[in-house]
């Protein structure tokens, strides 16, 4: 019987194909948002090699769950939700052990390459400055201004309340303004002008 | 100024982030002009935004490493998942194939190659001369990683497609990559024996006047190739061996991928 042996060869087919199309949004979706998720782990670990190496882990994880993802939940909060996690338990880890890697070994160069040196002093100067940011206050900060997302959002990946996510940011934007524009810190004053 | 609701701290954000309905963001402006003090802070806060994204920017830029290929994470996946089962049938076939001698006629020496199969072995022999050289880095996924290698070549070629195994031939499998033809996405297998002679696996995907061709050998600027096709797919093994000595490995490789099942239609 010819039906008989055909069938399950065309249900095989149709499942295949239903996973392939799966990927495949899923490949559509959240490709567009890996540079953002390397901008995002860059700020937070300031080592390319270590950010790329969250990145992956969270596109590994984002591969693996995409069928227990939310279907009209935000790619983009899911995401950065991940890898946020995924760096926190990092630290943690990284905590226990010690760091690894000093932090001057930052990879300037690739995390603030500028055409003119002037650039490139003032941005080395105010990613140094984000980079003393408690933990807590550069998630924020990085999430609403680097990142442009919401507040709404931002308390989603960071799974605190609106009024955190405002008091963190409000504590971050000072403590940067005031690091920033400290006395005798010449090239500051450039980045930050006070207007009096 | 009168406001019917005091400006509050978050406010201030939400006008540094250009955050607030119009109107709100209006009374926020009305009230900066009215604080000259706070209009310095906000000011403030908004080069401070901008700084941001300027010295953030380069980051998201940067071309995105192999590492971060997502296509590859998802073939790599689905040998792990769903595939997992024709795998075993696939790896079965292998090993029950690796001994038997074929008798698979010799068709195409008679007649001459379909215009799809000549084509194919031309692809073939252009790759292997580029990669099969390249000392520094001939794969690109490393036979130690065999399954994310079938499952990226099986995902873009849209097919389930087996890495044969010439091992019974003393050739060891090195990796492969993905390849351009003028015909699609292809998949090139590297292979290498003891004395480090190389030989080539190159499969894709048939037009569809050419589903289906009997083994043909050419001889394309000294790389000798045996091509065929079975169901769509076409498969051609190069190298710089006598056709004679090829023909044997491609009649284990053509088994091989036979009786991987869901070849078939």
């Amino acid at each position: 019987m010819n039906s008989g042996r055909d069938q399950p060869t065309v249900r095989n087919e149709a499942l295949t194909n239903d996973k392939a199309r799966a990927m495949n949004d899923m490949i559509r979706l959240v490709e567009p948002l890996i540079p953002a998720l390397r901008r995002y782990a860059g700020g937070l670990t300031r080592n390319p090699a270590e950010a790329d190496d969250l990145v992956q882990d969270c596109l590994e994880r984002a591969v693996s769950r995409w069928g227990q993802r939310r279907e009209d939940g935000d790619v983009r909060t899911w995401l950065f939700t991940i890898l946020h996690n995924l760096f926190i338990s990092r630290a943690r880890q990284t905590k226990r052990r010690g760091p690894h890697m000093p932090i001057e070994e930052a990879c300037e160069t690739s995390l603030v390459s500028q055409p003119s040196q002037e650039h490139r002093l003032r941005h080395n100067e105010l990613v140094n400055a984000v980079a003393a940011l408690p933990q807590d206050q550069k998630s924020v900060l990085l999430l609403v201004t680097v990142e442009d997302m919401s507040y709404a959002d931002v308390a989603k990946v960071l799974a605190i309340p609106l009024g955190t996510v405002m008091s963190r940011l409000s504590r971050a934007r000072e403590r940067l303004r005031r690091d920033l524009s400290g006395e005798g810190a010449g090239r500051a004053q450039t980045i930050l002008r006070r207007v009096k | 100024m009168n406001f019917e609701r005091p400006v509050s701290e978050d406010d201030l954000h939400g006008y540094v982030d250009d955050r607030l309905a119009p109107g709100r963001r209006a009374e926020v402006e009305a009230y900066l002009e009215a604080h000259p003090e706070i209009a310095a802070r906000v000011a403030d806060y908004r080069s401070q935004n901008e700084a941001l994204r300027e010295a953030f920017a380069p980051a998201a830029a940067a071309p995105i490493p192999p590492d971060l290929n997502l296509e590859r994470m998802v073939a790599a996946h689905r040998a792990r998942t769903s595939f997992a089962g024709w795998r075993l049938a696939a790896s079965l076939a292998l090993t029950l194939g690796a001994g038997a001698t074929g008798g698979w006629l010799v068709r195409g020496m008679s007649n001459p190659p379909q215009a799809g199969v000549a084509a194919l072995s031309r692809e073939a022999a252009d790759n292997y001369k580029v990669y099969a050289a390249d000392r520094a880095r001939p794969v690109e996924i490393s036979g130690e990683q065999q399954a994310v290698l079938t499952e990226w070549i099986s995902h873009r070629l849209q097919r389930p497609v087996a890495t044969p195994d010439l091992t019974s031939a003393g050739y060891n499998l090195m990796g492969g990559r993905l390849v351009a033809t003028a015909h699609g996405p292809a998949g090139l297998f590297l292979y290498q024996n003891a004395e480090g002679v190389r030989l080539a696996v190159f499969v894709r995907v048939m037009g569809e006047r050419d589903r289906n061709a009997s083994m043909a050998n050419h001889d394309v600027n000294g790389v000798e190739s045996v091509a065929w096709a079975d169901d769509g797919l076409g498969y051609d093994l190069a190298g710089p061996v006598q056709a004679g000595a090829l023909r044997p490995i491609a009649n284990a490789v053509r088994r091989q991928t036979l009786n991987s099942g869901e070849i078939r239609d």
